[in-house]
């Protein structure tokens, strides 16, 4: 087997296991956070809800990049051709 | 399921243009849609029947999550944030039926709609704040910003194409290794969680395309809700 791909393959696994850490926690944070002012304001819970909704998803943005340079080491990776 | 999900599968061709599995599925899904939008608005009444009801229900709820992020009268912007949802929706539940990939997986449908949402950013925002004060939206807070704004404006673009791509590309992936690892009625679970990410993801895509809209459109200067403000009729006062 091609050293790049093995390179490759390990790469693409630290890729995700490593970028999943940060927002992991990034979320958690968040969704703690959340929890606690909905707590505190039960009223407010539409705004926070679809406030965290979206920051969330900002956050998940990291993690999801990391998937697809995981993808482009895998599928498309231009050194193994 | 053992193929790229970055590769495509060609269905066949028209004349020169090869038509990809992806892009047949999108179009019966934009058929659905509008074939049950047609259907269903046909006959409406002024006292609301069931499905009636059903309809306006979606409607008030877009327009409530519109008005909600912009604070603006959400009449411009629903026609293309309720699509957006609903075409996002319908295209990530298609996974459900055997044999379809939802086109949503791909980065191709992706690039598209996120393209439509970047377009409507520049539209909405010369619609409202003419040329020169859309221009001038770039300078803001300071002049030192205009490098960074312009950026801004690619980047979150193309996570805004990344994202929907990661997660349902994700979740049909996830759910072809199970199956192919452990086989009949196990990946069950998982195609229900694939449910409810595609519907997590329509809604954040439609409230993001909200967001974006909203920030190059400005601030609602004036049109802001009034409290209670339900019944009342609101003129934008741009």
């Amino acid at each position: 087997m091609d050293y790049i791909k093995i390179v490759s393959i390990i790469a693409a696994a630290l890729a995700v296991s490593f970028g999943a850490i940060g927002p992991a926690l990034a979320e958690g944070r968040a969704v703690a956070a959340a929890m606690d002012a909905i707590a505190r304001q039960p009223e407010a819970a539409g705004t926070l809800s679809r406030t965290l909704f979206v920051g969330l998803a900002m956050i998940e943005t990291m993690a999801i990049y990391c998937l697809v340079i995981a993808l482009l080491l895998l599928f498309a990776n231009p050194y193994t051709l | 399921m053992n193929d790229s999900p970055l590769s495509v599968q060609v269905a066949f061709h028209i004349g020169p243009v090869p038509v990809t599995t992806i892009v047949v599925t999108t179009w019966f899904v934009m058929a659905g849609l509008t074939l049950a939008a047609v259907l269903l608005t046909r006959r409406l009444r002024f006292v609301a029947g069931s499905v009636q009801t059903v309809l306006e229900l979606i409607v008030i709820t877009v327009d409530a999550q519109i008005e909600g992020t912009m604070q603006r009268d959400p009449a411009p912007y629903r026609v293309l944030v309720g699509t957006l949802f609903l075409f996002i929706l319908a295209a990530n539940w298609t996974s459900l039926v055997p044999h379809i990939e939802p086109p949503t997986a791909h980065l191709e449908t992706d690039a598209a709609l996120a393209f439509v949402v970047f377009v409507a950013t520049i539209y909405h925002g010369i619609r409202v704040n003419g040329p020169l004060g859309y221009l001038k939206t770039f300078a803001e807070p300071s002049w030192v910003m205009i490098p960074l704004n312009l950026i801004e404006q690619i980047t979150r673009t193309f996570s805004l194409m990344v994202r929907l791509f990661g997660n349902v590309m994700s979740g049909v992936f996830v759910i072809g290794i199970v199956l192919s690892l452990a086989g009949l009625l196990v990946p069950i679970p998982l195609m229900a969680l694939d449910l409810l990410t595609g519907a997590v993801q329509a809604y954040i895509f439609a409230v993001l395309a909200t967001v974006f809209i909203g920030a190059a459109v400005g601030e609602g200067n004036g049109a802001a809700r009034l409290p209670e403000s339900g019944k009342d009729i609101r003129k934008e006062t741009d």
